[in-house]
């Protein structure tokens, strides 16, 4: 076998140990194990349906709206995709503020409603955790189905007019099969963020009544530190994860649309106005959904930027260092992985599911999970506040490989089957073919991935909690502390500096890959 | 030019741990304290206390910080006999029965005289053998005095409310506030706690994860009344020259939340550990509390207590379970909860 393949094995065995191997840890360590008690089971059923609804509510949204971004070109696109593309790299706290600053009690609409004489909007309860999970979720939707719309070669349009084909004839013939084959990876990556979410349900929830099993084994450790439970949580929530990710792959059927020239796609077939005004009004209104609640946030940072903290500085370049790194971890495994991943499937196709399989588990893995099982293998070795910020960048780029490989494995395969043979009659091979004909092609989704790691561990509170170190705080860390000492406006000051940096850190990557620009 | 900067921040920060470690290595002993989160922010009581301790003890004392007093609970399970802690500091007494019965503490040997309520003993004692306290709290629900004019005076008061008066509580299984609050209706009703319990629940918007959110959310107007403490008013009153905030008094009494610090069994600076333990109970740290931490000293400093520090509840009206019967009464008061809150 090739190094590559090496490499790829490797990675894989990394992430399933990190996954599976800190679960089994976990679960070794345990003493005892208390069985799952009907508060369990309704938090077990209130995590499937919360899910499930808040999943299709975020494709089904995303449709129209991918489809207006993907046929219309006006100034502004761009900047656009990438603010669309905040909710999703936002801290949950800070968007929950946000929220809850245009949709709360003391909200932009429920003001607007008591002018009227209206009561106030409740959104606490099953609606908001769904509110909640569609706003981070519809921009990621969004994201993904534009790829697919992006993965059409413009010359099929092209042909398309030609042949004088409708709207609705494209909607049949291309649109169509390409939604079939996206639409369920989608649902089910969305299915599988919101069974993991954990503090949303509690602040949106109303109460106890929505539970996560997230929380559930937040509240096995801390509540009666039974590490079985926790461990047995864990593997309840990765069946799941699990039972999901089978039944998208089981409906998904490849779109194979062949290669194209990369020429800008253009449209003939909806400049009437009827379809002009749908795709304006779906961008209108979904710019307003989402960017509302940003707008809030940043307006009440503006005012919070006179009290910013001392040390604000050194833990944002801390926290950007973190970021850097996770990034390019990121982009390292993911490729590692699906190199091998490519190359197995000729021979071996079976043994390149299970490798593509390991890049996924780490979304279905409780980041509490593997937080308390590397603490648990590290501590005996090494100081674990020392190791604080490597383990934040770890533990975030295998957090945000399942969307690397959603987005590069395509992307590789597209290459291979549209070019593959014409670089091998050509003798193109190693370094020269990867620079020449797969790097151009894989860029957009290779700087998709690195900035999603890089935004994702910018905002990380999850393991770096558990490792902190009491003077290497990150910027989550120190607006969580400033929100635990009643500085509320330095705390809305701090977290516009957290959001600015993670766009910045996302727009960078991104727009380092988009090829897509020249359109 | 970048690259250069990048690399030497880089260096900085992968070495500074380990240049951190050689430069301890010159013969002062370190003492190891693990505490919770806010407790060593650069506003936190933290720096005040690691400075004024070194200055007399010729020792180098590190905080090591996780999450609240439970996550420090469970933090020291996790690293069990092995941990490098010598004092813990900030587990209350509604965790100590748990705490002493890992086996991880040793008794101090201290009989100080304190400024505590004690509704289960003399006034002023302190008997517990393994931890002591240094600061502590009533919870309360606290209100903005220019937006809640029909204030309610008891848990009965607040059932009775019109239906739109909110309060917001966090989740006993995540939170201290939270957790103080079930021993708050459990003390103060006893078997009549789930009838308090679902009389609340129409009032409660919602149950968050920890203090901060439920605090950040009424700050930003969402609800009527928030679970805190009567201490916070004075925060907004001392650092932020705003008197609308104000703490709702039950006449059912206050729950107290006492915190306190122990010295673990295993740990290998146990003369300095005592050191740290009688400089808690002294001036030089009881003095910062009030405006660090924002509770109630263990023992009033000579200097008095920060206007705006009035207790507002007499200490006859202070609620507590022992150690022990918050123990026991853990798991039943929280399934009265969830069973009352999850319809």
């Amino acid at each position: 076998m090739k190094p590559a393949g090496w490499a790829g094995i490797a990675a894989a065995g990394f992430l399933a140990a990190l996954s599976l191997g800190t679960l089994a840890v976990v679960a070794v360590r345990a003493e005892s194990g208390a069985g799952f008690g009907p508060a369990d089971l309704a938090a077990i059923r209130f995590t499937v349906t919360q899910a499930l609804a808040s999943a299709a509510l975020s494709v089904l949204l995303a449709v129209p709206v991918a489809r207006a971004l993907a046929r219309r070109r006006f100034a502004g696109r761009g900047l656009l995709i990438t603010l669309l593309g905040a909710p999703f790299l936002l801290p949950v706290i800070v968007a929950v503020l946000g929220l809850l600053a245009v949709f709360g009690r003391a909200g932009l609409v429920s003001s607007a409603l008591a002018a009227l004489g209206l009561p106030p909007l409740d959104i606490y309860g099953f609606r908001g955790v769904v509110l909640a999970h569609v706003f981070f979720n519809l921009p990621l939707a969004t994201r993904l189905l534009l790829q697919g719309w992006q993965a059409i070669p413009g010359e099929h349009f092209r042909l398309a007019a030609q042949l004088g084909m409708t709207s609705r004839d494209i909607a049949r013939r291309l649109e169509r099969p390409m939604l079939r084959a996206v639409l369920p990876g989608a649902f089910a990556t969305i299915f599988l963020l919101c069974v993991t979410s954990f503090a949303v349900a509690l602040t949106l929830g109303g109460g106890p009544g929505a539970t996560t099993v997230e929380l559930a084994i937040y509240q096995a450790f801390r509540f009666d530190f039974d590490l079985g439970k926790a461990a047995m949580l864990a593997l309840v929530q990765f069946g799941l994860c699990a039972g999901a990710a089978l039944v998208a792959w089981m409906v998904a059927v490849p779109a194979a649309f062949g290669g194209g020239l990369d020429r800008p796609v253009a449209r003939w077939d909806c400049h009437s106005l009827a379809s002009r005004l749908a795709d304006a009004a779906a961008l209108a209104l979904v710019s307003v959904f989402l960017l509302m609640p940003l707008l809030m946030v940043a307006l009440s940072g503006l005012g919070g930027l006179a009290d910013l903290p001392p040390g604000l500085w050194r833990a944002a370049l801390r926290s950007v260092l973190v970021a850097l790194a996770s990034g390019a971890l990121a982009i390292t495994l993911a490729l590692a992985l699906a190199g091998a991943v490519m190359r197995m499937e000729v021979g071996a196709a079976r043994f390149a599911g299970l490798l593509e399989a390991s890049g996924y588990l780490s979304v279905a893995a409780s980041p509490m999970v593997i937080g308390t099982g590397l603490f648990l293998v590290l501590f005996p070795l090494a100081d674990p506040a020392a190791l604080a910020l490597p383990v934040t960048a770890l533990v975030n780029a295998a957090m945000s490989l399942p969307f690397a490989l959603r987005a590069l494995i395509p992307a590789l395969r597209d290459v291979e089957r549209d070019y593959g043979r014409l670089a091998d009659s050509l003798g193109m091979s190693g370094a020269a073919r990867f620079r020449l004909l797969t790097w151009p092609r894989i860029r957009p989704a290779a700087g998709f991935a690195a900035g999603l790691a890089a935004a994702l561990s910018m905002g990380d509170l999850g393991v770096i909690a558990l490792f902190a170190d009491a003077d290497a705080v990150t910027l989550p860390l120190l607006l969580y502390r400033l929100m635990g000492s009643y500085q509320m406006a330095a705390a809305h000051g701090t977290a516009l500096v957290l959001v600015v940096l993670s766009l910045g850190m996302f727009w960078l990557f991104d727009r380092g890959g988009r090829f897509h620009a020249a359109a | 030019m970048i690259r250069p900067f990048l690399n030497a921040a880089v260096l900085s920060l992968s070495l500074a741990p380990a240049l951190a470690g050689a430069a301890m290595a010159d013969e002062k002993p370190v003492l190891h304290v693990y505490t919770y989160d806010s407790f060593v922010a650069e506003w936190g009581p933290g720096p005040a206390v690691e400075h004024a301790f070194e200055a007399i003890c010729a020792c180098d004392l590190k905080f090591t910080a996780t999450g609240d007093g439970a996550a420090l609970l469970a933090r020291l399970q996790l690293e069990g006999a092995r941990s490098d802690a010598d004092i813990v500091l900030g587990l209350d007494t509604g965790l100590t029965a748990r705490a002493a019965a890992t086996g991880l503490f040793a008794a101090h040997g201290r009989t100080p005289i304190v400024d505590i309520p004690n509704p289960h003993g003399e006034a002023g004692s302190w008997d517990d053998p393994l931890f002591l306290p240094y600061d502590w709290g009533y919870f309360a629900f606290v209100y903005d005095q220019t937006r809640l004019q029909e204030v309610p005076q008891s848990f009965e008061a607040l059932i009775a409310a019109p239906k739109d008066l909110k309060i917001i509580i966090q989740d006993p299984r995540s939170s201290t506030p939270g957790l103080g609050l079930l021993y708050w209706v459990k003390a103060a009703y006893g078997d009549r706690a789930p009838d308090i319990w679902a009389g609340l629940q129409p009032h409660v918007l919602t149950v968050t994860k920890g203090w901060s959110e439920a605090y950040g959310l009424f700050l930003e107007g969402e609800a009527d009344m928030v679970l805190s403490y009567t201490t916070s008013p004075a925060y907004h009153l001392i650092a932020e020259s705003d008197d609308t905030k104000a703490a709702a008094v039950f006449d059912e009494g206050h729950y107290m939340q006492i915190e306190v610090a122990a010295m673990l069994a295993g740990s290998d600076q146990p003369d300095l550990a005592g050191q740290f333990l009688d400089f808690m109970l002294s001036d030089a740290f009881q003095s910062v509390i009030p405006e660090t931490n924002w509770m109630y000293p263990a023992i009033t400093p000579d200097g008095g207590l920060p206007e705006g520090f009035a207790n507002p509840v007499s200490p006859d009206r202070a609620l507590l379970l022992t150690p022990d019967q918050a123990l026991a009464l853990r798991d039943e008061a929280l399934q009265e909860w969830l069973a009352a809150l999850s319809r």
